[in-house]
């Protein structure tokens, strides 16, 4: 609780009295406290800066407390703002009012400091938790499917988008791994992850899965990329540029060099969430996201550390890419065209 | 013998979880704010604007709780929940006596603060 105490509230009344008196509360017990005299002002001040909670009056001149709690719901960079009202208005129909408008908590003037002080720290605490909840969220998705989780709440299935998939792994990984110590093998994956992340996201693309060493991105969901095919082809060249880098500065600490393999295809395909409705991850599935996984396994035979499919190659200016003809891959009737980068 | 304008427990407790030099600013920021309130009070029941009477009758009473004006609290809340028309009916003493109520209170704060 302790780091729930110097938050910085916003109170908003129209009387000074209780202002004054609401406000030295909340010092007292260790807050920053700023003022507003009516709605309106109290709007503009928080999307001016940020503020851990609201306490509100309801009867004010301008702009009354269930025009704020409207306007706050509405507003996705203060809807998470946990908003106590304190009021002397009589009737149990405004409280209900003021929890249905979203409020956290109501609080009847002459407001009982010690009360006030409870209901703050507990709602404060509350927000700290969807805070930290947020966080884990953004650790552990990528920063669009986060978003989109926020806007439109979580629910299993899909929606059929045109995206491109790309797989990646690390050449020879097995041997590699029992050749060191295990935290050598965490860190170099660490440092590979960031790496390719960092050149994913630069390219719009978000990061579905990781496993061992390899992953698998998709460009153009959930946000729509207008050249998902050229967008997910530069991310590549970059990946690779990176453990070019990245084996260059191996290679003078003794160690070996790591190569990496990356398949890529473009068409429609579902984009969703699977999973349970406990355990889910955002992904795409389809028949043109096995064929990025297949293209990547086949980098080995061909020899190449980039091979894309004939609708991502249409897509591409300015960038060549080398017919290697049609290639059987594995579960597929029929021999694909496949480009090499 | 009429009841006290100041109920002691409330305006100890306020002074005691609040401190003493803040209780003297918000007794002089009441006094005044609320002749205002009951200027507003008259002037809305002149022009028979009840949304603004009820507004001004809202606050005297939040305030007047707060330092436990108890009297006044009740009179100003009749006023909010009456509203205009029992007033008109009365020749509008009911303003009256929450204004001599508020002479009650204000002599009894300034006692206080300056004891």
């Amino acid at each position: 609780m302790a780091d729930a105490r110097g938050g910085r509230l916003l109170v908003v009344d129209d009387n000074k009295v209780n202002r004054l008196l609401l406000a030295r509360n909340l010092e007292l017990a260790g807050y920053r406290v700023a003022a507003a005299e009516n709605g309106r002002v109290a709007l503009a001040m928080l999307r001016d800066e940020a503020f851990d909670l609201l306490l509100l009056d309801i009867e004010m001149p301008e702009m009354d407390g269930f025009q704020v709690l409207d306007q706050v719901r509405g507003d996705l960079a203060l809807r998470d703002v946990p908003v106590v009202v304190t009021s002397s208005l009589e009737g149990v129909d405004n409280i209900v009012r003021c929890i249905e408008l979203g409020a956290e908590d109501y609080l009847t003037k002459p407001v009982n400091p010690v009360l006030l002080r409870a209901r703050i720290g507990a709602s404060l605490e509350k927000k700290r938790l969807r805070d930290q909840q947020k966080a884990l969220v953004r650790r552990f998705a990528a920063p669009e499917v986060a978003q989109d989780l926020q806007q439109g709440g979580f629910s299993l299935g899909g929606k059929r988008v045109r995206a491109s998939v790309l797989f990646s792994d690390i050449r020879g990984f097995t041997p590699l791994a029992e050749a060191q110590p295990p935290e050598e093998t965490i860190e170099l994956l660490n440092t590979y992850y960031t790496l390719m992340f960092d050149a994913i996201a630069g390219h719009g693309g978000i990061v579905s899965q990781i496993a061992g060493d390899g992953l698998m991105a998709i460009f153009g969901a959930p946000v729509a990329l207008a050249n998902h095919g050229a967008a997910a082809v530069q991310a590549a060249l970059e990946m690779i540029e990176m453990m070019d880098l990245f084996s260059a500065e191996q290679a003078q600490a003794g160690k070996p060099p790591i190569r990496i393999g990356i398949g890529i295809s473009s068409g429609e395909m579902v984009a969703g969430y699977t999973g349970t409705n406990a355990r889910a991850t955002y992904t795409c599935i389809g028949d043109i996201v096995n064929l990025a996984a297949r293209l990547e396994a086949h980098t080995k035979e061909a020899q190449r550390s980039i091979l894309i499919d004939e609708a991502t190659r249409a897509m591409l200016d300015g960038i060549d890419a080398e017919p290697l003809g049609p290639v059987t891959v594995r579960g597929k009737t029929q021999a694909v065209e496949v480009f090499a980068l | 013998m009429t009841s006290a304008a100041i109920d002691r427990a409330t305006y100890d407790g306020l002074v005691e979880s609040t401190g003493d030099e803040f209780v003297c600013e918000l007794v002089d920021t009441f006094l005044a704010e609320a002749p205002r309130m009951l200027d507003e009070l008259r002037d809305a029941y002149a022009k028979d604007d009840a949304e603004r009477f009820r507004r001004a009758a809202h606050s005297l009473k939040s305030n007047a709780n707060t330092f436990g004006a108890l009297t006044l609290g009740r009179l100003a809340r009749e006023l909010e929940l009456g509203g205009l028309a029992p007033i008109r009916s009365a020749a509008a003493a009911p303003i009256d006596a929450a204004a001599s109520e508020y002479a009650r209170v204000s002599q009894a704060l300034e006692e206080l603060t300056r004891g």
